[in-house]
């Protein structure tokens, strides 16, 4: 049997041999199937979402779901819009906390940390992502909400200067970005790390000091890497479903203030789906739409990633 | 250093900072690097501190009810039992779904990871289809996959009902992408020296990866495993959706039969009660979910400590 | 030898995993006893002194507002009958019919009548029922402690505040005997069966609520909390919160259809005169699943003890008349 070492294209060289062996062809195979079932997986969610949207969207068109106006399903009023816009809130306030917070701990980690305290650290950051997120939503609406009620300035102009009520895009805010800090600090730090020591040394070696190294050589050569942790952290926000339910409230409104209460869309679907409205009425079509609008959402952003970090990427080596 | 045409973000920082080394220029005094570096701890130390925040007030929330009966005894819908009620029922039926849930989506993620990083090819166009599948998966709400297993695990297709099984596989679907993600980097972390050591010996692709390059990322495949379990532990909406019951005073009788429940379920439901003492006993409940995820991280330690191999 | 290892657990895990697979499916239901036994046996009640031996699985399913009534049953009965293995799951009312009338649950719970589409699709699946009304709750008003202006208030009073389109923010433009004082309103999300019949009580209209209140969702925890908090608060929740709340929030008398003002309590909400807020619990069996001893024996046990277990569950419970009436319609459709 004759190996011919081809072309470098990526990481390993493909060696052909000569006589195939089919039960590794086999087993190939079988990996290739384990692989593929995640999309079979993605277009069963298509599948599952589709039908149910297509009946509401033959008697509501696209125009009136999407447009600025009351979200108020069992009134006739499909505009989905402040769902949105709840949606949003939250991880606006969300990512304030999380991009500054992960990124600067993936910094911490990544160049100033010691070998022990980051034996310590990671495994720390691991158990804050894991968390229940029911433990984060009776946290942010038990403790986090009474002390910002207390601790609240009220001397700021207008609405912005009314203590937040018992649910508030604030309070879930906050709690969700500490929650998505792991997410985003370890994406980034293997970015980070996957920068060759070599450009650090140099940096150095020419007199640059650590936080010269950190935020001129590093980050920049991680930003690609950097970039698809911060959209990693947006879709984990937007996606978010148990603390919101919990924490931020049920009023559909149009608000980008912290201290009013708001309604995201996966707590929408996910209030609706276990309540008390019957099946097979608008109200419950409805809760489909809303599924599929995430599921658009989700997918675009998911694209934007993709074309972002092939954008920039960096090939060291 | 290869970059892609239109990317110079990378390559003009470094130009700018050397430039700006070499020409004596000023860099950043000792206050301004003083601040950063306790910009950046704090970073970590806020998420340290809520961690520590969230397990003191649960702990301090659900002390009246920290005791074994929590282990020992059946949950109770009755406000006069209250301080007896217990959560077996509950911890049971987690591990039962986190049982099903590992044996289900490990074999299929690692395989998945496997062929992606050592057999796929990356010009094909369904091997990009996987990979946007399985990054897309990643981001779609934990609710959806609750319309999904109801729809086609539950009834549809496979029809199993309201079974253990049915929440492990539901769950399954949903952390698949974590597990294959953290597997990948961990395959491709591998030095590849290793690889073609192992292939210039002559061992064929199948057999390097079985005997070589898994054995070597095992830790970090565990990591991602239990990453993915952490996760599926405390997720609620889910399962909710695919009839896991809020009140059984029964262990389940096996994958395939009988209701069951969850912890997350379980707390989320006493949560909304309208007694106190459902509370405390939700907060209890918490502090049993964080445990277990502890033991589960602390397990992830050890293995990793073990069988770490340094190149 | 690592390999070897991994390869026996490998195998062996999907030898499992098949065999659970092959073995698994059908609901234990399955086994339970054939429907060979007399209708007498469910009309002895489960304190049967012989030691019956029942066996099988109930499954309940539904409101969210009814479970924690359903639930001490649940619990009584299964003492009574350690055979008998009975799960409660909270899917709420629309999610319980759902189940219900695609077979897979043996009663739904409902805080609300069973809607025409949801009688459709039963009927559809070949899915016959009975309608229990397990007990009777009252729809609360509260205000806040401090609140010392209103004691009474009337559905005119009611409506202008609630209804969709009202503009009241202000006690003052309701009652001009009310002082200078902002309006704040929590109250349950559309999806929840409170909401229904208040907004359908109130304002004429299931759905119809003014767009200006603070919606707690199912926690209604949060709107005693809301209330407790705020001088010029009110909201509506089920009455078993404003007693579990202990004086946190009071509550208020509504005038009814006769011109009294009636205060929510058990008396008044049993014998009619605590309206239009007075209203039923139900449960919905299904026929088929009454059947099965078990079944028939733990409706029967939820009758016996249906006053204990309201009072457990801060409920009110049925009179002896609404017991009768339920009890026939259970004997009716296993007849039928």
């Amino acid at each position: 049997m004759t190996v011919s070492p081809t072309a470098s294209s990526a990481a390993t060289p493909i060696l052909r041999a000569t006589r195939p062996r089919w039960g590794e062809q086999v087993i190939v195979g079988g990996l290739f199937v384990a692989a593929a079932f995640s999309v079979l997986v993605t277009g069963a969610i298509i599948a599952a979402l589709l039908g149910p949207s297509l009946e509401f969207f033959a008697q509501i068109s696209f125009a009136e779901f999407l447009r600025k106006g009351i979200w108020a399903p069992r009134q006739g009023e499909f505009a989905v819009f402040n769902l949105v816009a709840g949606t949003l809130n939250v991880t606006m306030y969300a990512l304030i906390v999380a991009i500054p917070g992960g990124l600067g701990a993936a910094v911490w980690l990544s160049e100033y940390a010691g070998p022990g305290a980051r034996k310590t650290v990671k495994p720390i950051l691991e158990v804050l992502e894991g968390v229940p997120t029911v433990a984060y939503g009776l946290f942010a609406y038990l403790f986090v909400t009474p002390i910002l009620q207390r601790i609240w300035p009220t001397f700021l102009p207008g609405a912005l200067g009314e203590p937040p009520g018992i649910f508030s895009s604030g309070a879930a805010g906050l709690v969700m970005g500490i929650m998505l800090i792991p997410t985003i600090a370890s994406v980034s730090e293997d970015a980070m790390r996957a920068v060759p020591s070599g450009m650090r040394q140099a940096a150095y070696g020419l007199g640059a000091n650590r936080l010269q190294v950190a935020t001129k050589v590093v980050v920049p050569g991680a930003l690609s890497g950097i970039m698809a942790a911060f959209v990693l952290g947006v879709s984990r926000g937007i996606g978010e479903t148990m603390l919101v339910l919990i924490a931020a409230g049920a009023t559909a409104q149009f608000t980008l203030l912290p201290n009013e209460s708001v309604q995201t869309m996966t707590a929408f679907i996910a209030r609706t789906a276990t309540g008390d409205i019957a099946t097979g009425t608008m109200d419950y079509y409805v809760i489909f739409a809303v599924g599929a609008l995430l599921f658009v959402f989700t997918f675009t952003m998911n694209m934007a990633t993709i074309a972002l970090v092939r954008r920039f990427r960096e090939t060291y080596e | 250093m290869k970059s892609s045409a239109h990317n110079r973000v990378a390559q003009d920082s470094a130009r700018d900072v050397t430039d700006r080394l070499l020409s004596g220029g000023g860099r950043p005094g000792a206050v301004k690097s003083a601040v950063f570096q306790a910009a950046v701890l704090s970073c970590v130390l806020i998420a340290i501190v809520t961690l520590l925040a969230v397990i003191g007030w649960a702990i301090v929330a659900g002390w009246d009810r920290l005791d074994l009966n929590l282990l020992t005894q059946m949950p109770s819908g009755m406000r006069s039992r209250l301080q007896t009620s217990g959560l077996q029922s509950a911890i049971v039926g987690s591990l039962m779904v986190m049982a099903g849930l590992a044996v289900t989506v490990l074999p299929l993620g690692i395989a998945a990871a496997v062929f992606l990083e050592e057999f796929a090819d990356q010009e094909r166009w369904y091997t990009r289809v996987i990979e946007v599948s399985v990054q897309n998966l990643a981001a779609v709400p934990s609710i959806v996959f609750g319309i999904l297993g109801l729809a086609f695990i539950m009834r549809g297709p496979l029809s199993f009902g309201s079974v253990v099984y049915t929440g492990s596989l539901t769950l399954a679907l949903l952390v698949l992408p974590t597990v294959i993600v953290t597997s990948r980097e961990a395959i491709r972390s591998v030095p590849n020296s290793i690889r073609l050591g192992s292939m210039a010996l002559g061992a064929t692709r199948w057999r390097t990866v079985w005997h070589q390059v898994l054995p070597v990322s095992i830790p970090g495949i565990i990591t991602g495993a239990i990453l993915a379990l952490s996760r599926a532990i405390g997720e609620a909406a889910p399962l909710i959706m695919i009839g896991t019951a809020t009140f059984v005073t029964f262990n389940p009788a096996g994958f395939f039969e009988g209701r069951f429940t969850v912890l997350p379920v379980q707390i989320y439901y006493w949560s909304s009660q309208a007694n106190d003492d459902f509370h405390v006993l939700a907060a209890a409940g918490v502090i049993v979910l964080i445990a277990m995820l502890l033991s589960l991280n602390s397990f992830a330690i050890w293995v990793r400590a073990r069988a770490s191999t340094d190149y | 030898m690592k390999s070897k290892h991994w390869t026996r657990i490998v195998a062996l895990s999907s030898v499992l995993a098949i065999g659970l697979a092959a073995c698994g499916g059908g609901e234990t239901a399955d086994t339970a006893q054939p429907a060979t036994e007399t209708n007498d046996s469910t009309s002895e009640g489960s304190t049967d002194a012989a030691g019956s031996e029942l066996t099988g699985e109930i499954v309940i399913d539904g409101s969210s507002t009814v479970t924690p009534h359903t639930i001490p049953a649940a619990e009584l009965f299964q003492e009574a009958e350690p055979g008998v293995q009975v799960a409660v799951a909270t899917s709420g009312t629309g999610g319980g019919f759902e189940k219900f009338c695609n077979d897979e649950t043996d009663i739904s719970m409902a805080s609300r009548r069973i809607t025409d589409d949801e009688i459709a699709a039963c009927e559809a699946a070949g899915v016959e029922w009975v309608e229990i009304g397990i007990a009777n709750d009252g729809l609360a008003v509260a205000v806040n402690p401090d609140n010392d202006w209103v004691e009474c208030i009337t559905v005119d009073e009611l409506t202008a505040i609630w209804q969709s389109g009202s503009d009241v923010t202000n006690w003052s433009q309701v009652n001009g005997a009310w002082p200078d004082q902002e309006i704040v309103l929590y109250g349950p999300g559309s999806d929840s069966g409170t909401f229904d019949y208040f907004t359908d009580a109130i304002n004429g209209e299931e759905g119809n609520i003014t767009a200006n209140y603070n919606d707690i969702g199912e926690d209604d925890n949060a709107a005693i909390d809301g209330v407790a908090s705020d001088v010029g608060a009110m909201n509506f929740v089920p009455l078993s919160f404003i007693l579990e709340s202990e004086g946190a929030v009071r509550p208020l008398e509504v005038e009814n259809a006769d011109g009294e003002c009636v205060a929510p309590s058990e008396e008044t909400v049993q014998d009619g005169s605590y309206n239009p807020l007075g209203r039923q619990l139900f449960i919905y069996p299904k026929a088929s699943s009454l059947e099965r001893p078990e079944v028939g024996a733990f409706i029967e046990f939820y009758f016996e003890n249906q006053e204990m277990i309201a009072r457990e569950a801060l409920f009110i419970p049925l009179t002896d008349e609404q017991v009768s009436e339920a009890r026939a319609n259970v004997a009716a459709a296993i007849a039928g």
